[in-house]
């Protein structure tokens, strides 16, 4: 076995360590879709709101300070406390569920029945207002977040693995910080599934994703079940908002990140979970072998950019409804 | 009262089926033509012209372009950034290939170029649909955008990776480069928006724009009627990108004059013609008018209020824009999901009437 072939290998698992990340936001995408067909392009935006949230609340910034400096002169920005990490992620979780509330409530509550590319346009008008809103409140450096994940490469993976190759070889490299995102995202498809599967609620919000007037005509109200939906996808978002934000920083390019998520949902189909794991490390691994093999060689790299896209692209033409969707019935 | 149709009788078939059919109507077009071409271009200046008159011109050629796609043939776009990146380069490389050649022409071939390569972008609307085919066009974002940034030969292997336009005459007068006049650029730009309004009007209340909208409306049963989605779609395609492609060449030429590809045309471009087109009015060529005229104004208008008026940061101004926008987008579509032209045309019913209750 040569050099090369275990830094494939190496860059196999970095990619799969990078589609966990993005089947966390995907799953977010397909948790919405499933239960009100609403294609939530704001989920990004989503994490980035969360994780800003979570930063505020731990550091005691004061919400508005800009704001309110501008407008009475004053000089406010800290509390001057700091909360521990726990109890910030509650808060901020607190504040998700008050989010989806408000959503649901002042917005999608007016749109029942549109078709579901108004729906989309309206999503892109969310997530242009949380992005303001999300600045506005906690202002728009870039903060780090320390919620006490381990981070930088694992030397211990690293030791196990420096004998394979020779010398020219020096083991495997992978980040802590991707190892626990992994974890975190296996515990919480884990939850989430057993959730839907095992508890009242997820049982009605899978009723209400099969057939909105059946389940509203048995009781179920749609209204608490499209709340409950968007408060677990701010979950979803603040994990991985956390896992993001730890990584790179909190910052405006974290809201990208649901652009990137739009391939793996192609891949998988909008409305499977396990599809939006797979295509999620499908397209992790995608992207990382074609930079690795073909991008950086030949093309001049940063060929992360697109490539999600065109396989996206290239996949569908063949299979419309993706991996794992329902397929695609029309009727006249 | 003012606006009625008693008396305006028609004796012809060709004034039954002119575009503007009430002569209220008409007298308005051309006074808004004359006010245009002969009077705005005496009084323009430099201000004006860069920050309200150039933009407006050239984001409602490409909201024009955007509206044909979705708004008339219900393709979604989120690659209109991309898009307007090819015609400017194409406008670039032809110009620096062949600098005795009329810009005017060279804008109209960028239009050519841009309208082959969204149509090719356009080919997988024929197997996948809605928010599938939206994704599909950020591939031909990301892509464009990225190619324009690695392979130097589409800016002349310049070492900044800019593309600068040199200067170009019409007619004896500056329209590109640094050193033009408010109004020269500005009766360039004006030249093609009323060529693309006028052709996009007339495209759209004709048999093209109705397989389009029946595309639109149910795709399957306008092929049962006998609607080839393969030459309707294609076209919707070609012809939005033949205008976002000059729009861009515009942005880049006239407007800009250097660019670099990921600020200027990346992804936010895309969303902001969208927006423009959601606020004015899906399928109208009014309404991408109106809805370019209202997302060039208010940034300006919160700029002057905000940051001039109040003396707030430019960048919370920018935040609060954001929310603003965001906010407008949601109400639109709650409250008036066909947008400005739909208020314009109540507005024009209530007139017809107005001031009796009947």
């Amino acid at each position: 076995m040569t050099a090369d072939f275990y830094y494939g290998i190496e860059v196999v698992l970095n990619g799969l360590m990078a589609g966990v990340l993005y089947a966390l936001v995907a799953l977010g995408f397909v948790l919405i879709f499933k239960a009100s067909g609403i294609f939530n392009y704001a989920q990004g935006v989503m994490a980035l709101f969360s994780a800003l949230t979570l930063v505020g609340i731990m550091n005691g910034q004061i919400p508005f300070a800009h704001l309110i400096n501008s407008i009475f002169g004053t000089h406010i920005h800290h509390f001057g406390w700091h909360v521990p990490a726990v109890l910030a992620i509650l808060l901020t979780a607190g504040v998700m569920v008050l989010l989806a509330w408000c959503v649901q409530r002042f917005i999608f509550r007016h749109l029942v029945n549109q078709e579901p590319i108004i729906l989309f346009m309206a999503t892109i008008g969310l997530a242009y207002f949380m992005e303001g809103f999300g600045d506005l409140m906690w202002n728009s450096e870039i903060k780090k977040l320390d919620v006490g994940i381990p981070q930088g490469g694992s030397f211990w993976i690293e030791d196990m693995t420096s004998g394979l190759g020779g010398d020219a070889f020096y083991g495997f490299f992978i980040d802590q910080l991707d190892i626990v995102a992994a974890i975190v995202a296996i515990i919480l498809v884990i939850i989430l599934v057993a959730f839907s599967q095992y508890t009242k609620q997820g049982r009605a919000m899978r009723a209400v994703a099969d057939d909105h007037q059946a389940a509203l005509s048995v009781g179920i109200s749609l209204n608490f079940i499209w709340v409950l939906v968007w408060s677990l996808a701010g979950f979803v978002a603040l994990v991985a908002g956390i896992m993001w934000g730890a990584k790179s920083g909190v910052q405006f390019s974290l809201s990208l990140i649901a652009l990137k998520a739009l391939p793996v949902l192609m891949l998988g189909g909008f409305t499977s979970i396990p599809g939006a794991i797979v295509g999620g490390l499908i397209v992790g691994v995608g992207e990382k072998l074609f930079e690795f093999l073909i991008g950086a060689p030949f093309l001049g790299g940063a060929t992360e950019n697109w490539f999600a896209y065109m396989l996206a692209l290239v996949f569908l033409v063949f299979r419309p409804q993706g991996l794992f969707g329902e397929k695609i019935i029309e009727r006249v | 009262m003012f606006y009625r149709e008693a008396g305006d009788f028609k004796t012809s078939y060709a004034k039954d089926s002119q575009t503007f059919p009430i002569k209220f109507d008409r007298w308005r077009y051309y006074l808004v033509l004359a006010v245009a071409f002969l009077v705005i271009p005496f009084i323009i200046n430099d201000y004006w012209a860069n920050a309200v008159f150039l933009p407006f011109l050239i984001y409602a050629i490409a909201a024009i372009g955007l509206n044909i796609l979705t708004g008339y043939a219900g393709q979604v776009s989120l690659g209109t950034g991309g898009f307007m990146a090819v015609g400017a380069y194409a406008t670039y490389k032809l110009t620096t290939a062949f600098p005795d050649i009329n810009i005017a022409i060279h804008i109209f071939l960028a239009g050519g170029i841009t309208a082959a390569v969204v149509t090719l972008f356009g080919l997988p609307s024929l197997r996948i649909k809605g928010f599938y085919l939206a994704v599909a066009t950020l591939a031909a974002q990301f892509f464009l955008v990225w190619l324009f940034n690695k392979v130097s030969w589409f800016y002349n292997y310049s070492a900044s990776g800019q593309i600068n336009m040199p200067e170009r005459e019409v007619f004896g007068v500056l329209v590109t480069g640094p050193n033009t006049q408010a109004w020269a650029t500005y009766l360039f730009c004006l030249v093609f928006v009323v060529f693309a309004g006028v052709v996009a009007r007339n495209m759209t209340r004709g048999s093209l724009g109705r397989r389009w909208m029946s595309i639109r409306d149910m795709d399957i049963a306008a092929e049962i009627i006998g609607v080839n989605p393969l030459t309707a779609k294609l076209s919707a395609f070609a012809i939005s990108g033949f205008f976002v492609g000059i729009s861009g060449a515009l942005f880049f030429s006239v407007y800009l004059g250097a660019v670099e590809v990921g600020e200027a045309f990346g992804i936010n471009k895309s969303f902001l013609v969208l927006f423009m087109i959601i606020i004015g009015g899906l399928g109208s060529i009014f309404g991408s008018f109106a809805g370019a005229a209202f997302m060039v104004l208010l940034p300006v208008l919160l700029k002057n209020v905000l940051v001039g008026g109040m003396g707030w940061d430019t960048a919370l101004a920018a935040h609060l824009e954001f929310v603003i926008v965001g906010a407008l987008i949601i109400i639109f579509l709650i409250a008036e999901p066909h947008g400005l032209a739909q208020l314009w045309r109540v507005a024009k019913e209530k007139l017809r009437l107005w001031p009796f209750p009947h």
